[in-house]
């Protein structure tokens, strides 16, 4: 029953709110959105892995304004190394040790790393356990580090309970 | 009205810095060295392309132009990918 | 009213164009394919972020009405940006490209293109 109803409530939702964003909000779009919000996770839901289900919405909140926040932030950093003279610049690789687990929260970790000051994920180690991390300037790499863990890889540990 | 002027200024300035921008990549693209960078050039290309298309709306006060910058957005990142998977399948022997 | 929305937009879309400006020129000024895969993913999501929210401002004006046609583009953006600078920093290790000599662990290039532990 539940299958055939709503397999994915979640996405529904998203699709259902996409759906309006692009067409705009009219009664006859909410019926068409409604159907297509059911249609679509009733073909696609056979297909979907399992993935870890979000909680705590104030953490995410938090973790959604410090990101832009950070955003703003480290956007005016890398304008002001790049305009400076590139050659006090000291790039490198950083290996970050995750404690995270789970291909979503996972994805999430390194999207977040990819937007956020001068650093860029570059791969996962096999097993998952480490984060291959380029950044645009290291100073210190403990630093660095450690405020990947605080600021962000604990809140989602957080958020996604694991 | 000043402030209507003001913005016009604005937008005008502001297409001027992204058309330099858009040729500032195109040069990347063109000087390589490997192949990487030039997806990257491409990648930043089409992404300044949606700047100037959201501008060029403004510029005629029309909404239509959005349609066209989602296209981009879009069809961008797929082609994005689709060019790094064929670098990251297409010289293995499989 | 009416000046105040023309001068805040007006404001976003200096910013914005400043930055997509900034990531071209970091595009095309530093060193090498890592360095140079920073400028471009922060500095256009950012500055084609406050151009959009620009036209939002000004589009919600002129209609009346809440205009979020342009943060569906943003977020899509935002969520993209990402994956991609990821999965050319995959290609590029893979293909072994070169980077700057004075890197810090540049040891680490060689394990993360094979996805293997650290050490």
């Amino acid at each position: 029953m539940k299958r055939w109803l709503l397999p994915m409530p979640l996405h529904s939702l998203l699709l259902l709110l996409v759906w309006l964003l692009l067409n705009g909000f009219s009664a006859g779009h909410f019926v068409l959105g409604l159907f297509l919000a059911w249609l679509i996770p009733v073909l696609t839901a056979p297909y979907s892995d399992h993935q870890s289900r979000a909680g705590k919405p104030l953490v995410v909140i938090r973790y959604v304004l410090r990101l832009l926040l950070d955003i703003v932030l480290s956007n005016v950093d890398v304008a002001r190394r790049v305009l400076k003279s590139n050659h006090s610049l000291q790039p490198g690789f950083v290996a970050f040790p995750l404690a995270l687990q789970g291909d979503f929260p996972l994805t999430v970790l390194a999207s977040t790393i990819s937007l956020t000051p001068g650093t860029v994920s570059v791969d996962f180690s096999e097993d998952k356990q480490w984060l291959y991390i380029h950044a645009l300037h290291i100073t210190d790499e403990q630093a660095l580090i450690d405020d990947i863990k605080q600021h962000y890889e604990k809140p989602l540990q957080e958020i996604f309970s694991c | 009205m000043l402030s209507l002027e003001l913005l016009q200024g604005a937008v005008l300035l502001t297409s001027a810095l992204v058309v330099i921008a858009l040729i500032l990549n195109v040069w990347r693209m063109l000087r390589g060295p490997d192949i990487t960078d030039r997806i990257l050039a491409l990648d930043t290309l089409y992404i300044n392309s949606i700047a100037l298309i959201i501008l060029l709306g403004l510029y005629n006060g029309s909404a239509l132009y959005f349609e066209g910058a989602l296209l981009i957005a879009m069809l961008g990142f797929v082609s994005t990918a689709a060019l790094c998977k064929y670098l990251l399948r297409g010289d293995i022997v499989e | 009213m009416e000046s105040v929305v023309h001068s805040i937009a007006a404001v976003l879309l200096l910013i914005g164009g400043f930055f997509v400006f900034v990531g071209s020129v970091g595009l095309l000024k530093l060193p090498d394919f890592f360095t140079r895969l920073h400028a471009p993913t922060k500095a256009t999501t950012m500055g084609i972020g406050a151009i959009l929210l620009a036209s939002m401002v000004l589009t919600t004006m002129r209609d009346g009405s809440l205009s979020i046609h342009e943060l569906v583009i943003s977020l899509f953006l935002f969520i993209t940006a990402p994956v991609s600078a990821h999965m050319l920093a995959k290609a590029a290790l893979h293909r072994r490209v070169k980077f700057l000599d004075h890197s810090k662990n540049a040891e680490l290039a060689a394990r993360a293109a094979e996805q293997k532990n650290p050490d």
